[in-house]
């Protein structure tokens, strides 16, 4: 079993070499082998799964040694998996949502020349992703956690001939440098002060930490939890995300909403022990997720842009899952309950999306939708599923793990507790309005369809099986997941050795809490339908309040950054500059001048005659034998 | 020769007279080295010099050395030195007059306090006794047999790279000294039309000699009207004036004979006004000019100097 | 007579062909006091050889001999080559090594 894990990775990591290397002969199979290769890394991941359940509660831990990667005396990188409860729930949604988008894309990019080097790009994401999963160290894991950025960055520039997905490539892969950065002193801070990336030999080190290795910890959580926000695009490295959605969409159903962006989530789980042990990481933890949650959703209000629309959501939505896994045990297990059900029913979402735009042309702005439902019926019925999901219709997969986060953060208790459980319950209104906005401008309403940039008028048609068949199943999960691992606590029973789980003690009641969430989602779902649904949609933006306008340019975010980061950044560099050229150039200039003064005069000596070079290497041998004999004489 | 004592002090009286003599000698040959004007004659100053060294190698019982230094140096260094001569500076004859200024004035403080720095020294090393090379020569049976077995043990590896330094220096004389040949070389075909061309002497050069008497290549062979053919020598003999004009020898010789002749027959008189005086014909190349060893105008002269070539 | 004249000897030697090698501008005889500069340290060697009783000035004596002979090959081999390109043997005018 344990050689399975090695051959789990290997598979797609041998496709996305077969694939990059194979050269055009592979064009025409190129995606049927890396489909292959994402379906036999599920059905190892099944039959892994299927093993650990017949195991023992304490025994499901397998672990793998494979290498020494860097055997140096005194720092040793192993090679080495691990894998455990947490890594098989990740595992199975990587290897089974992966193999569907796999199945979709084979319809969805069959039109694309450059699809055999796509689909590599896509089993190299795999190979990566299930690296960071897996690994049993941190240097492991930042191996995966620095491949699944580059597969980002390969994705979302992908139609690298559009400038914008060039740039939005090159702003993913900036912004989360920031993050990896982040990721990468936390390692270092945890090597000096531990000596070991292992978790194994961290976590029992963390838990017995006392005065400034306390303080150390702290400081790896705060670093820890900046690499969660590069790579899951929390506040305040949440700009990228956004402008992902340049890429492919089957690249943002699966990198930018099921899983990648859920590496944060895993990183802080995964590191349960250490935020256990630094409660000021753990509120800003917290603080983070609870400002996501509202701030994405908000964006995802404002765009028209459907997948920037569906991005702004995801983003709240790891939001929440931050949020959750920053409330320590008692919320470790929602985060990822909701990373599950979030990935099924936000996959679907994508997929729903993108099998629109198969249908319109490649238009993306919702105003130019409308009136999609019975053109494209079973991409209205998988769509519409997501969407239950996602707002948290009662018995679909939102509902019990969403739910669950919102009284987890009451459960948090005193005042913070409140404002918590406020915030995900505003979230929660929110989420149901844009969501219902996404629904009804997209499918309800009038046809506002317009020609594209050539003149095409659209012709909205049903997508081909590959791509409606991962739907269909993808909308199976948002419907069922929830309630199945609702069902006896099964979820709970399943992580709780990994990440521990304690139930808190909330000051408001289950029922109160669904009771809220329900009137919150009523709410959120009639303010749409008042606005959107009863009278029809402008094909043109309205100019729209002030909030409006801004949650349309990200809230500021960009231009945050360009006031605060760039600009400042070069008022930085322009005083430098000055600085450079007055002082250290002054200095250094004079230094140059005297020494060229100097040297001009030097140079006379050098006449180009050997003879007088040999005069004064004479000279200087007489000299040498003079202090010779001095020395002996002394 | 040597002292075959474990430690002495005091070399033969011979090999005191002998380095007293040859070392004369040596320094005569160095300072002649430096000194000499023509480099043929500073290199066989050197020749001297290391031939006195070979000597005193011989001498402090370092024999295979001493046949080495003969060999290789003065056989076959010197040599290369000689031909290198040959090649490039024949004929400059260096001047010794300084040019850089201040030149030898340097050179003479640093040389002559690198000299004296030196022998004061050798002078304050004390080295009043000496173990003398026989036990060692004799340890291996000989000095050659000694040397080769330091050779090729403790020296083996510097031996080794020896080869390859020489190897490597033979290489980068030849690159150094190889010409690129810039342009196709000539075929024999190009040469042929471009002498048709030129015009100027399409034939082969006309052959030195004169009828069968003369093969010597510095006479000029004879145009059918009696005249010489310069083409027919070579244009270094021409440049140096070193032709020998045997145009008119045979009508000289006619003439002799006739006159010997007349006189056996008791004609006088009528050899005065010889029809063949070869003097009267204008546009004979050589006449009237009075430095021409073979000039008509002096016979008899002529004879004697022919007389005397002939003697040589 | 003590060796150590012969150690006199090769300084007096050695002095002359440095000052040769200021004092001649032709590159040959300029080579030539090179290595007479060379056989008075072989001299030295052997005498030292001879005042220490081992042959191993010999075999450094010996080495000097061929590294003077790979030496002298490429030395002339450049002179040859410089004075085909500037019609001179002199060491002055090669003086392009300056500012």
């Amino acid at each position: 079993m344990e050689t399975l894990i090695g051959l789990l990775v290997a598979a797609p990591l041998l496709g996305a070499g077969i694939l990059l290397t194979g050269g055009r002969r592979l064009d025409r199979t190129g995606h049927l082998i890396g489909t292959l290769l994402a379906l036999v890394s599920f059905a190892f991941a099944v039959v892994l799964f299927a093993d650990m359940l017949g195991k023992d509660t304490a025994q499901r831990t397998l672990t793998s040694h494979l290498w020494t990667w860097v055997p140096v005396e005194g720092f040793q990188a192993q090679v080495g998996f691990q894998l455990d409860q947490l890594s098989m729930t990740f595992v199975l949604l990587i290897t089974g949502v992966g193999s569907l988008i796999h199945i979709y894309s084979i319809g969805y990019m069959a039109h694309d020349e450059r699809r055999r080097r796509f689909f590599g790009y896509l089993n190299l994401f795999l190979a990566a992703m299930l690296l960071l999963v897996l690994a049993d160290n941190y240097f492991l894991l930042y191996a995966g956690w620095e491949g699944v950025g580059l597969a980002s960055y390969l994705l979302i520039g992908f139609w690298q001939h559009k400038p914008s997905a060039a740039t939005a490539a090159k702003k993913a892969f900036i912004v989360n440098r920031v993050g990896d950065i982040g990721l990468s002193i936390g390692i270092m801070l945890m090597f000096t002060t531990f000596g070991s990336f292992a978790f194994a030999d961290v976590f029992p080190k963390v838990a017995q930490a006392s005065g400034t290795q306390h303080a150390t910890v702290t400081g790896i959580g705060f670093m820890l939890l900046l690499a969660a926000c590069g790579k899951s695009a929390q506040v305040p490295l949440q700009s990228w995300l956004g402008d992902a959605m340049e890429g492919p969409t089957p690249v943002s159903a699966l990198i930018h909403a099921a899983t990648m962006v859920t590496a944060g989530v895993y990183l802080i789980t995964r590191s349960s022990a250490i935020f256990n042990a630094a409660p000021d990481a753990q509120t800003a933890v917290v603080t983070v997720g609870a400002v996501t949650l509202l701030f994405g959703a908000i964006v995802g209000c404002a765009k028209d842009d459907i997948k920037k629309a569906l991005a702004g959501s995801t983003m709240s939505q790891i939001g929440y899952m931050i949020m959750a896994a920053g409330l320590g045990p008692i919320g470790y297990v929602f985060a990822i309950m909701h990373l599950v059900t979030h990935g099924f029913f936000k996959a679907g979402l994508f997929l729903g999306a993108g099998s629109v735009m198969h249908g319109m042309n490649d238009e993306v702005d919702m105003r130019r939708y409308g009136a999609l439902r019975s053109y494209m019926p079973i991409t209205f019925v998988t769509f519409g599923l997501g969407y239950l999901a996602i707002i948290g219709f009662p018995g679909l997969s939102g509902f019990f793990s969403k739910d669950k986060i919102i009284e987890a953060a009451f459960a948090k208790g005193g005042g913070e507790g409140w404002i918590l459980g406020s915030a995900a319950l505003l979230g929660a209104a929110i989420t149901a309005f844009y969501m219902t906005r996404v629904m009804i401008m997209t499918f309800f309403g009038e046809k506002r369809w317009q020609p594209d940039a050539e003149g095409h008028e659209p012709h909205p048609h049903e997508s081909p099986a590959t791509m409606t068949v991962p739907m269909i199943v993808l909308a199976f999960g948002s419907v069922f997941a929830g309630g199945l691992f609702s069902i006896n606590s099964a979820f709970v029973k399943w992580l709780e050795p990994v990440t521990g789980h304690s139930e808190g003690n909330s000051p408001v009641s289950t029922a109160t809490v669904t009771a809220g969430t329900m009137v919150v989602l009523v709410v959120g779902v009639a303010l749409a339908w008042a606005m959107y649904g009863r009278r029809p949609v402008p094909a043109v933006a309205p100019r729209g309040s002030l909030l409006t306008r801004a949650a349309r340019r990200d809230l500021l975010q960009d231009d945050f950054n360009h006031v605060v980061l760039v600009r400042g950044g070069e008022h930085l560099t322009r005083s430098l500059v000055y600085l450079d050229h007055s002082l250290v150039d002054g200095v250094v200039n004079g230094t140059a001048a005297s020494v060229g003064g100097l040297s001009g005069r030097l140079r006379r000596v050098q006449n180009g005659y050997v003879r007088s070079y040999a005069v004064s290497m004479l000279g200087g041998t007489a000299l040498v034998v003079a202090a010779t004999l001095l020395m002996r004489a002394v | 020769m040597m002292s075959l004592a474990a430690s002495a002090s005091q070399t033969s009286t011979g090999e005191a007279v002998q380095f007293w003599v040859l070392g004369t000698v040596a320094v005569l040959g160095a300072l002649g080295t430096v000194l000499m004007k023509k480099a043929v004659h500073s290199a066989l100053s050197l020749a001297g010099t290391m031939i006195v060294l070979a000597v005193f190698y011989l001498a402090q019982g370092a024999y295979f050395l001493g046949v080495v230094q003969i060999v290789v140096y003065t056989g076959a260094i010197m040599m290369l030195f000689l031909f290198v001569v040959m090649l490039v500076g024949i004929t400059a004859a260096d001047s010794l007059k300084e040019t850089l200024k201040g030149q030898r004035w340097w050179a003479a403080i640093c040389g002559i306090g690198f000299g004296v720095l030196l022998i004061a020294g050798i002078a304050n090393a004390s080295l009043h006794t000496f173990t003398g090379t026989g036990a060692a020569n004799s340890a291996q049976g000989g000095n050659v047999p000694g040397l080769a077995r330091l050779l090729f043990t403790t020296y083996v590896w510097a031996f080794e790279l020896t080869g390859a330094l020489l190897i490597t220096a033979a290489i980068g004389a030849m690159v150094l000294t190889h010409r690129e040949r810039t342009e196709e070389r000539r075929t024999q075909r190009e040469l042929a039309e471009a002498r048709v061309r030129e015009g100027t002497q399409v034939t082969p050069l006309p052959a030195p000699g004169t009828y069968a008497r003369h093969n010597a290549v510095d006479i000029p062979g004879l145009l059918p009207d009696g005249t010489i053919s310069e083409a027919s020598v070579s244009s270094t003999l021409r440049e140096r004036g070193q032709i020998r004009d045997v145009s008119r020898d045979a009508l000289r010789r006619l003439a002799e004979l006739d006159q010997r002749s007349e006189e056996w027959l008791e004609r006088r008189g009528v050899a005065g006004a010889s029809r063949w005086e070869p003097g009267r014909r204008k546009g004979l190349p050589g006449a009237g000019s009075g430095d021409d060893p073979a000039d008509p105008a002096d016979p008899a002269e002529h004879a004697a100097d022919h007389a005397e070539e002939g003697a040589k | 007579m003590n060796p150590v004249n012969y150690l006199y000897l090769s300084a007096l030697l050695f002095t002359i062909g440095a000052a040769g090698v200021l004092i001649r501008r032709n590159a040959i005889v300029v080579f030539m006091c090179v290595e007479l500069m060379l056989n008075a340290c072989n001299l030295a060697f052997v005498t030292f050889s001879r005042l220490h009783g081992n042959l191993d000035g010999q075999i450094i004596a010996f080495f000097t001999m061929v590294v003077a002979a790979a030496e002298v090959v490429v030395g002339l081999a450049i002179i040859v080559s410089i004075y085909r390109t500037r019609h001179s043997a002199s060491v002055d005018d090669a003086n392009l090594m300056k500012l």
